[in-house]
């Protein structure tokens, strides 16, 4: 199964940084919102403590989604999706080799984005760098493996673009809150120990949404 | 070399039926077809060839019924599917990769030792061998359709299923494709070819059938199957020869 994934994931990436197409919107997506977002803040009305941690996390998820649109729809222009389906690869290789590629996607963005953001912020993030990666690792994983079955399920709709955002956020929504409040208690200077709670939800999450997302991809390929 | 009649059949279609919603694409679809056999299914569009096929490649659950593969039942374990090789009108192909990588793709997924070397092999034998490193959107449809069944066969399938692959091919990639298609049925290979060229389809078929409304009108085998007449018994079967 992982050797699956791993074919399949390499493949993906192949052709997203070889055509560059999502990976260059999400990025120009997630650095003009932190850009919109550092000209409508008021600093002396809120402090950049509290309100990057907001702006990070709605700038990840937002961007996210452009790379999980783009998942499934290079499998449908001549029906590849097929020539998976129909091979020995089995389906929880194939949704993972997808999720694998995805958390690739996001994490090309988050390295990006997070430099802008201490630029635009100012805020010192050598001390947290580590348990900061963590926490950005540990909500791509969870948020890769919901966007990854709503995107195979929004394909083969019409409206795959606005389907995945309204089938796919209410589930981002408690990953997105775990992160952005353990964001906020490490960029707030409080000790690591204080965000365990919040990154024990975060992984609660990722093994709940892996797994049940593992299993429930067959199912959404059904015909 | 051709397998004696009397072996067991590779493909088993036994009493697929198959609706999608009201609409019943296939009703009691039953054929075996054996080592070395090749089965050409004709019919007029939405008489559910490609519904059969689909089925037998495992890409569409029958709502009653069985699809077998070697005696095991479709979809079932993946490695079945390991012996079937699809050729569609799509060409299953990734336009942002070159030949080689596609086919070196599937040989990977296909778990086929040196998978680099087999893709290149798989791609000389369609003649592709000169532009293999080109991007797939880059090539003709008539060569993309020669990658899309140098794909299909990379892992060596014991099983063909091909629907309408002279879709896109010129003269010469026809005649390629019907002698590659008849080196593989002499090699042993069980072939399922959907097409509604009835000149094509019978050129490679040992057997012929005739679907209508998801049902099977006719089935002939070669030596009942007078070539001059079958165009007037498949127009009187569905009321057109295309």
């Amino acid at each position: 199964m992982m050797r699956d994934a791993w074919v399949i994931a390499k493949k993906d990436l192949t052709i997203e940084f070889r055509t560059r197409s999502g990976i260059l919107s999400a990025l120009v997506f997630a650095l003009l919102g932190l850009v919109i977002f550092y000209y409508a803040w008021d600093p002396t009305a809120v402090a950049s403590i509290d309100l990057a941690p907001g702006v990070l996390w709605v700038v990840f998820t937002f961007s996210g989604l452009l790379g999980l649109n783009r998942s499934f729809a290079i499998e449908q222009s001549e029906r590849a999706i097929d020539g998976l389906l129909a091979s020995p690869a089995s389906r929880s290789g194939i949704f993972l080799g997808k999720a694998l590629a995805n958390l690739v996607f996001v994490a090309v963005v988050q390295i990006v984005a997070i430099p802008a953001l201490v630029l635009f912020y100012n805020f010192p993030i050598a001390r947290i760098a580590i348990p900061l990666m963590g926490i950005l690792l540990l909500a791509a994983i969870g948020l890769c493996a919901v966007g990854t079955l709503f995107s195979s399920m929004a394909v083969n709709t019409k409206l795959a673009e606005l389907l995945l955002p309204m089938l796919a956020l209410p589930f981002f929504v408690p990953i997105v809150i775990g992160a952005a409040q353990s964001t906020a208690k490490l960029l707030s200077g409080r000790p690591a120990i204080e965000a365990m709670p919040w990154l024990k939800l975060l992984l609660a999450f990722d093994l709940v949404f892996v797994l049940g997302c593992t299993l429930a991809y067959p199912f959404t390929i059904e015909e | 070399m051709h397998e004696p009649a009397n072996s067991s059949p590779v493909v088993e279609a036994a009493d697929l039926y198959r609706s999608f919603g009201r609409k019943q694409a296939l009703a009691g679809v039953s054929f075996t077809v054996r080592a070395g056999e090749c089965l050409a299914l004709f019919g007029p569009n939405g008489a559910g060839k490609t519904t059969v096929l689909r089925t037998l490649a495992g890409l569409l659950r029958p709502t009653r019924g069985e699809a077998r593969i070697s005696g095991h039942v479709l979809p079932g374990e993946p490695s079945v599917r390991a012996h079937i090789g699809i050729v569609s009108h799509h060409s299953l192909l990734y336009d942002s990769l070159s030949a080689r990588e596609n086919v070196g793709f599937a040989a990977r997924l296909y778990r086929v030792p040196d998978p680099d070397a087999a893709a290149v092999r798989a791609l000389e034998k369609m003649g592709m061998g000169v532009r293999m490193n080109t991007p797939v959107r880059s090539l003709s449809r008539g060569m993309q359709q020669r990658v899309s069944i140098a794909r299909a066969i990379v892992h060596s399938p014991s099983v063909i299923l091909a629907d309408e692959p002279y879709s896109g091919l010129d003269d010469e990639g026809s005649r390629s494709l019907t002698a590659l298609l008849g080196e593989l049925r002499a090699a042993g290979a069980a072939m399922i070819v959907v097409t509604h060229n009835v000149a094509e389809g019978l050129a490679l078929a040992t057997h012929a059938s005739v679907l209508s409304a998801g049902k099977i009108v006719s089935l002939l085998s070669r030596d009942a199957i007078d070539e001059a007449a079958f165009p007037a018994h498949y127009r009187n079967l569905v009321g057109t020869v295309q």
